[in-house]
């Protein structure tokens, strides 16, 4: 095994080099075409194409008796193109869904493919074995012509690419523009689709057609992950596809009997994994920390509110937990674990077993009293909500309210009702007393 | 024992074709085909699993696994699509191929050590079946995949006659569903447990890619055939269990899969359906719309005629004129053509063609109609010029019941064009 890897890593045989440069080919256009195809929600009609594909290459096998690269394709290409046809087909012409159509297209075809292939092999004696790889993809099996014939259709599948990015971008994302424009959509439509086919024709051999698919969906997902531009997210996935079909071809050739196809997908997958967790902003984990902290925000938010609501009660600006428990409904010690942690971050401070809360800690708790006061007071009298009814939405709206918004509706209370943004009043009578600087 | 095997074969794929067929037909009517495809394909690494850790074909181990992966494919699926905003059939494609990938490396990987290999992965073994005895007791009660298989159908029949109501109607309105207190939800998982199982059932005789269509194909083409579910659940049963035997057959004479056979022929079946199904059919729906162009061509070639009748009693109007009025492809006027001249709407002598007594009685109605949806529109504000063609459009269709109500609607006596309507002959 280590021989394998050592043959392989040095690039010495010249095979070698050609199945590494026809894999990293293959994923690579994989995960370019992907990226539109995915946006344009075409997902699973490469997974139909490249299963209606198989009857193509058997046919093409059984009336030539050729095993050579481009007549093979050649059959693949008519039959995918007529499966997907017939998907068009049978969703426009009777009540039959896409998803069935797709489904029913699919492993028909598969199936006729199925018997087309145990046919040549039960009849055809020795050299039957050649047509499996089209099944899970045997990257080994690429040579010279085959690289020919795959670079000269990856290089056409790249140059139309960049040829019609905008028209394809237009069409992903608003394909009325694109319309006025004075494209048709539709032939841009087509034009997409044919890319695709191309796209899962030079992969056919080394990927199979069971999970060609998966390369053109997941390196593109996982790129959607990292970007929200167009063109980068094109290009990451391009790159992943890329990998993905290296490290594929080189983890399967360790092991001779493993099929590419699955490994390319398995690793295209890992891609997928860590961008789905690690990705800034989209990512697992970014959202579990943003949600993380915006719940911190909120806790913090509901200790300083009540805080001063508490102390404007009671005319004093130093509380003990226990009163401030119960004015939130916590535990005592749950109110302490904030405090503390308040106090780390600025917030708060103890003195004799007593909270009182610093400058910073009392600008933030105004703001959000404000921020509840006024919200209260805006559903109140755009009589959205009756005077009982208006604490809860403001608690859970409080939070999220920007001093740009606080100032819309100053004004708007103020020119509308008369309402001293100073004196806040809320709806039930009492008045805040609590202004900065109260603190004795 | 030649057709003792056949019959062990045929009972085999028949069992596994009515049970998939049974469950699929609730896929296709909720627009889950490629949840099913998804799921099919993903509980391979389970049995995988299974078949390494227990060393047999043990069938529970093959079934917890299975259920598993279904789980987690159904659940990840969810996830990705609701929490990652991943579009649906992407989230599906990541899910299930990733899985099978997993399975098949796993299953090459291991090919040595297990009784499993990338073709009973692809299509099965449903050659087999007959060697692969049960023995109970000291006893040989027959293959044990018939017995499987046997099980799992009665356990789908079990399952789609308690909940045929819940399954109805979560199929064709959820919303409804919810609201009359069916829980969609477990509805869902159930249905994706029993498809779990099936699949398992099913992969040792036709693989996990082909069982895929024995889920689908029969019920899409028993849902051509008809608008009531039971119908459509005992077609699809029929279409699955016809495939397999003329599957069977086909790969005896045509040496090949049996199982890719029983596939093949199930998707003949749903081109036959699709084709000639009586009214859902390609070429009924064809024979509908060339029967409405040639009524259309008539009409016209009606009004063409009582116009010039209005203005000139004796006139009569040239074939080609005829045809010309039509305004559709020529074989569809010549063929409206004959047609009027055998229900002897139409008369032609020397000088021409003209219209005999029903004709006219017809071809006045339908002026009627025509003037009276102009009159109509250019009551609701349409400019004069404009009336013609949708009146031209609308004509065909206007009833006795609208037409009297058109009649009370508008002054009967004038059209827009300032031409008389003619009036109506009840």
């Amino acid at each position: 095994m280590l021989d394998n890897a050592l043959r392989f890593l040095s690039l010495a045989d010249a095979n070698v080099r050609f199945v590494l440069l026809g894999s990293l080919l293959i994923g690579a256009t994989g995960g370019m075409l992907g990226s539109f195809a995915v946006l344009r929600r075409r997902s699973l009609l490469g997974d139909a194409l490249a299963h209606a594909a198989l009857p193509g290459v058997a046919l093409a096998y059984l009336a030539t008796g050729s095993k050579s690269l481009p007549v093979l394709l050649f059959g693949a290409t008519v039959a995918g193109v007529l499966g997907v046809l017939l998907i068009q087909f049978i969703t426009q012409y009777t009540r039959v869904k896409a998803d069935s159509a797709i489904g029913i297209v699919l492993s028909v075809f598969f199936g006729i493919g199925i018997v087309l292939l145990t046919h040549i092999q039960r009849a055809g004696g020795g050299n039957q074995s050649g047509l499996d790889k089209f099944l899970f993809g045997q990257a080994a099996s690429m040579v010279g012509d085959d690289l020919r014939v795959m670079t000269v259709l990856t290089a056409v599948i790249i140059v139309a690419v960049l040829a019609l990015y905008k028209e394809f971008k237009a069409l992903i994302f608003d394909a009325g523009f694109l319309s006025t424009l004075g494209f048709s959509a539709r032939k841009v439509d087509a034009m997409l689709m044919g890319l695709i086919v191309l796209t899962v024709m030079v992969g056919l051999q080394a990927v199979g057609v069971v999970l060609i698919a998966a390369m053109l969906i997941t390196p593109a997902v996982a790129a959607r992950f990292w970007s929200e531009r167009l063109g980068t997210m094109v290009v990451i996935s391009t790159a992943f596809g890329g990998v993905s079909g290296v490290v594929g071809t080189f983890v399967s050739s360790l092991a001779p009997r493993i099929p590419t196809g699955p490994v390319m997908v398995l690793v295209a997958t890992l891609f997928f994994v860590v961008s789905a967790l690690c990705a800034p902003s989209r990512g697992m984990l970014a959202r579990w920390r943003r949600h993380r902290h915006n719940a911190e925000r909120e806790r913090r938010h509901h200790f300083l509110r009540a805080f001063i609501e508490l102390s404007n009660k009671e005319s004093r600006n130093t509380l003990p937990a226990s009163s401030l428990a119960v004015e939130l409904g916590w535990k005592v010690s749950r109110v302490e674990r904030l405090g503390r942690k308040l106090a780390r971050q600025g917030y708060a401070q103890r003195s004799d077993g007593l909270w009182y809360l610093t400058d910073a800690g009392v600008e933030e708790g105004i703001f959000i009293v404000k921020s509840h006061r006024l919200w209260e007071h805006y559903l109140y009298y755009r009589s959205i909500l009756d005077a009982d009814h208006v604490d809860r939405p403001a608690d859970e709206v409080e939070h999220l309210l920007t001093p740009e918004i606080i100032a819309d509706l100053e004004q708007i209370l103020a020119e509308e009702r008369g309402i001293d943004p100073d004196e806040v009043v809320n709806i039930h009578g009492t008045l805040s007393h609590y202004r900065r600087g109260g603190r004795e | 024992m030649e057709l003792d095997s056949a019959f062990w074969i045929i009972l085999t794929g028949s069992l596994a074709s009515a049970s998939c067929a049974l469950l699929g037909t609730f896929l296709v009517l909720r627009k889950m085909s490629l949840l099913g495809d998804a799921l099919s394909h993903a509980v391979l690494p389970g049995i995988a699993i299974a078949f390494l850790l227990s060393d047999s074909r043990a069938i529970i181990p093959m079934f917890v696994g299975a259920a598993l992966c279904g789980l987690l494919t159904t659940l990840l699926i969810e996830a990705f699509h609701r929490k990652w905003n991943v579009q649906e059939d992407a989230s599906i494609g990541i899910v299930f191929t990733a899985l099978f990938a997993l399975g098949v490396v796993l299953v090459t990987a291991y090919a040595g050590q297990v009784d499993l290999d990338q073709e009973c992965v692809l299509y099965g073994e449903i050659a087999y079946t007959p060697w692969d005895t049960l023995i109970w007791n000291g006893v040989d009660v027959g293959p044990r995949p018939v017995w499987i298989l046997g099980v799992v159908f009665i356990l789908n029949i079990l399952f789609v006659c308690t909940l045929y109501k819940e399954l109805k109607i979560a199929s064709f309105d959820s919303a409804m569903a919810m609201a009359v207190g069916v829980n969609a939800t477990l509805i869902h998982y159930l249905l994706m447990g029993m498809v779990s199982l099936t699949t398992v059932a099913a992969f040792e005789s036709v693989g996990a890619i082909l069982v895929v269509a024995m889920f689908i194909v029969p019920g899409a083409s028993a849902y051509l055939w008809s608008d009531r579910l039971v119908t459509i659940l005992c077609l699809a049963v029929l279409f699955g269990v016809l495939s397999a035997w003329v599957g069977y057959w086909i790969a005896g004479i045509w040496d090949s899969s049996i199982a890719g056979a029983i596939v093949t022929v199930a998707g003949a079946i749903f081109l036959l359906s699709l084709l000639f199904s009586p009214n859902q059919g390609v070429i009924a729906r064809l024979w509908q719309r060339a029967a409405l162009s040639v009524q259309v061509a008539q009409d016209h070639m009606l009004l063409a005629l009582v116009r010039r009748f209005e203005v000139d009693e004796t006139h009569r109007s040239s074939r080609e004129e005829l045809l010309q009025a039509a305004s559709v492809s020529h074989l569809v006027s010549r063929l409206a053509l004959r047609s009027l001249e055998k229900s002897r709407l139409v008369v032609h002598d020397s000088q021409g063609w003209a219209l005999a007594a029903g004709g006219k009685q017809e071809a006045l109605r339908l002026l009627r109609n025509h003037r009276l949806w102009e009159t109509y529109l250019s009551g609701l504000g349409l400019p004069e010029n404009r009336v013609h063609g949708p009146a031209d459009a609308v004509e065909h269709f206007i009833g006795r019941q609208l037409a009297a109500e058109l009649g009370a609607e508008v002054d009967q006596s004038m059209d827009p064009q300032g031409k008389r309507i003619p009036l109506s002959d009840d």
